[in-house]
């Protein structure tokens, strides 16, 4: 492996041990046209401008689920930001700063208890609260997901490693219309004497989507 | 879309926390955000979230009006997968607008 180049795997003779990977927009297929033209179209109108198409992108892809951790965090060490964002998330979670107007949604934070575990889902597309946990993964965007966490969310979270006895009701939520779902985890146990800071670094991505608990601290 | 600059122009919703509501059972054409399979069940209404622009209509570029409330409506899984193998008190959420929704004595 050469030092400048790191990615690449080479035999001593120099030759890749594999196809280079193939481009991802090495064909003009109808819908990117179709993008394009329409694209080119508001702009050439005056409606939006290739600037905002930028800023928009450049935004979205600079979400991640650090955001989400952070609001997690302060419902779980704060009671008042607490109540506020289970009543209206899209109000507290704009208080913390996050920039919501770009997001035309109500964002709706459900809460994990020891009697229920929320879980959350797009059948028709892939609705996720972008502006608190960035791009969905890809599994969350697969047919199989989709179909499978309404029809048998036990056995999908049995594949995602996590068990839940009976007692605890499962509770699936499909965000067909305006709503984007965050989960608000449970907090670990363990976790009594950690700042919120260090709270945040304990929240996963999937604790939010509901495929997943928090582990014990410590 | 925002849900509280719409309640302005509207009128009060139709439903309130607690009712039984069936999803109609219609094949409409078009951009639908009811999913198939929760037409023709019956649910409880979890709560009234607010008036949003009804999708079926931007979907196609018009305005959107009339504004349409949109719920939470709670279904009981066992209610509607007959063969659901999980709790019984396992549940699913959906957000339907009203105009999706019927009073369960109509069935």
């Amino acid at each position: 492996m050469s030092d400048h180049h790191d990615h690449h795997h080479h035999e001593p003779g120099g030759r890749h041990q594999h196809p280079p990977q193939a481009d991802h927009d090495d064909s003009l297929t109808y819908y990117r046209k179709l993008e394009i033209a329409v694209r080119e179209l508001l702009i050439a109108q005056g409606v939006t401008t290739a600037d905002e198409i930028r800023q928009l992108v450049q935004d979205i892809e600079s979400r991640s689920p650090e955001g989400g951790a952070r609001v997690v965090a302060r419902a779980w060490t704060n009671p008042e930001f607490k109540a506020l964002l289970l009543q209206d998330a899209t109000t507290a979670c704009a208080g913390m700063g996050f920039e919501m107007a770009l997001y035309d949604v109500t964002l709706t934070v459900v809460e994990n208890t020891p009697d229920v575990h929320n879980m959350v889902v797009c059948t028709l597309c892939s609705c996720y609260p972008r502006m608190l946990l960035g791009l969905p993964p890809a599994w969350y965007k697969s047919r199989a997901y989709r179909s499978r966490a309404v029809r048998e969310p036990r056995a999908v979270l049995r594949e995602f490693g996590l068990e839940l006895p009976e007692r605890v009701a499962v509770r699936v939520h499909d965000s067909t219309a305006d709503l984007r779902y965050l989960v608000l985890p449970m907090r670990p146990a363990g976790s009594d004497s950690l700042t919120e800071a260090q709270l945040a670094a304990l929240v996963t991505r999937d604790s939010m989507i509901g495929t997943a608990v928090l582990r014990a601290h410590g | 879309m925002n849900a509280t600059a719409n309640a302005a122009t509207s009128s009060a919703p139709a439903y309130i926390a607690g009712e039984r509501v069936l999803v109609r059972q219609v094949d409409s054409p078009g951009h639908i955000r009811t999913p198939h399979y929760i037409r023709g069940k019956t649910g409880t209404i979890e709560r009234f979230v607010g008036f949003f622009k009804n999708p079926e209509e931007l979907a196609y570029g018009r305005s959107g009006q009339p504004v349409r409330a949109l719920y939470r409506v709670r279904f009981v899984q066992s209610q509607v997968w007959p063969d659901y193998a999980g709790a019984a008190g396992d549940t699913l959420d959906i957000d339907l607008y009203e105009h999706w929704l019927r009073p369960e004595a109509s069935r």
